[in-house]
């Protein structure tokens, strides 16, 4: 493989699941902390705000598995090797 | 990383040949497993049915009562009835890939061609999933509406045309990925670590792992019937 092109896919990669783990960490961290407080404000209702949480944690969860899928893709699919 | 050790691949494949098609065997072959595991637990739990329901019985009920409060929660307690064995089997199926694709020693049988794992790590699996569910939503809307469905595209606003349609890619799309970005991670995750220390550090890995398989399979569920829900109202 044409090693410029091996050399930006890893750079690439890298970068790709990196930088897409920035803002759902961020995102996960405020709703866990909107959770804990909605807890903490009643406690009866921690089945239905955990239900909702554990939800809204894979969907923010999902943004990075993109990333994730573009690096994997680079690293071991290249549509450009060879 | 392909030291005599252990080896990490990714990519390799068991491939069948059939009526001039190609197909990944190793996820057929665990696909058959899964559902004869999903068959052999719903035959044994309906066999002698009793009113009041204990061992098998009551484990069954309570799986279908959880599944039909997804289905109910997310299309409303009128229509949600006909949808529960989709909605049902999406979540039953995911579900019992995922566990037994991160439970069972696989490694022991030995393919010529690539290994055995769950088959919600190959993305033609998942992307059959959300087809399947891009297909009910449409089917759930046209049954509901007729050609009125197509209003759906002009709402709220005209100006919405352009995203409306895009929306219809993005379903499919963003449901596949995510649960094939979240299993084949988690499965490269706990290889690479085995790879390295294989000890006792791959455990956390692997308990995360069948934790988030188990909420994907509900996501998984849930945004499809969300998607039927929206689309019937």
């Amino acid at each position: 493989m044409n090693p410029i092109v091996s050399g930006a896919s890893v750079i690439a990669a890298g970068l790709a699941i990196g930088l897409s783990s920035i803002g759902p960490g961020f995102g996960q961290g405020n709703a866990a902390a909107q959770a804990v407080e909605g807890l903490a404000r009643q406690p009866e209702a921690e089945g239905k705000i955990r239900g909702t949480l554990l939800l809204s944690l894979a969907f923010m969860e999902s943004l990075t598995i993109y990333g994730l899928v573009v690096a994997l893709c680079l690293l071991f699919a290249n549509p450009f090797a060879g | 990383m392909f030291f005599s050790l252990a080896a990490v691949e990714v990519g390799t494949h068991l491939y069948w040949n059939f009526a001039g098609l190609t197909v990944h065997g190793q996820v057929l072959i665990v696909t058959w497993i899964v559902i004869a595991v999903i068959l052999t637990i719903a035959i044994l739990g309906t066999l002698n049915l009793e009113q009041v329901p204990k061992g098998l019985q009551n484990f069954v009920e309570s799986v279908f009562e959880y599944v039909s409060g997804i289905a109910k929660d997310q299309i409303g307690e009128y229509e949600y009835r006909p949808w529960v064995p989709f909605v049902g089997t999406l979540f039953l199926f995911i579900f019992v890939a995922n566990w037994l694709g991160a439970l069972v020693p696989w490694k022991l049988i030995t393919l010529p061609e690539g290994e055995l794992a769950a088959p919600t790590n190959d993305i033609n699996t998942t992307v059959a999933l959300s087809l399947l569910t891009s297909i009910s939503y449409f089917y759930g809307g046209f049954k509901a509406k007729g050609l009125g469905f197509f209003a759906r595209y002009i709402s709220p606003s005209p100006i919405f045309l352009p995203i409306n349609i895009l929306e219809d890619f993005t379903k499919p799309l963003s449901l596949s990925f995510r649960l094939f970005g979240n299993i084949l991670a988690d499965e490269i995750v706990v290889s690479v670590l085995c790879l390295l220390v294989p000890l006792f550090v791959p455990l956390p890995v692997m308990v995360l792992g069948i934790f988030a398989s188990s909420v994907q399979a509900l996501v998984f569920s849930t945004l499809s019937a969300a998607y039927i829900g929206e689309s019937i109202e």
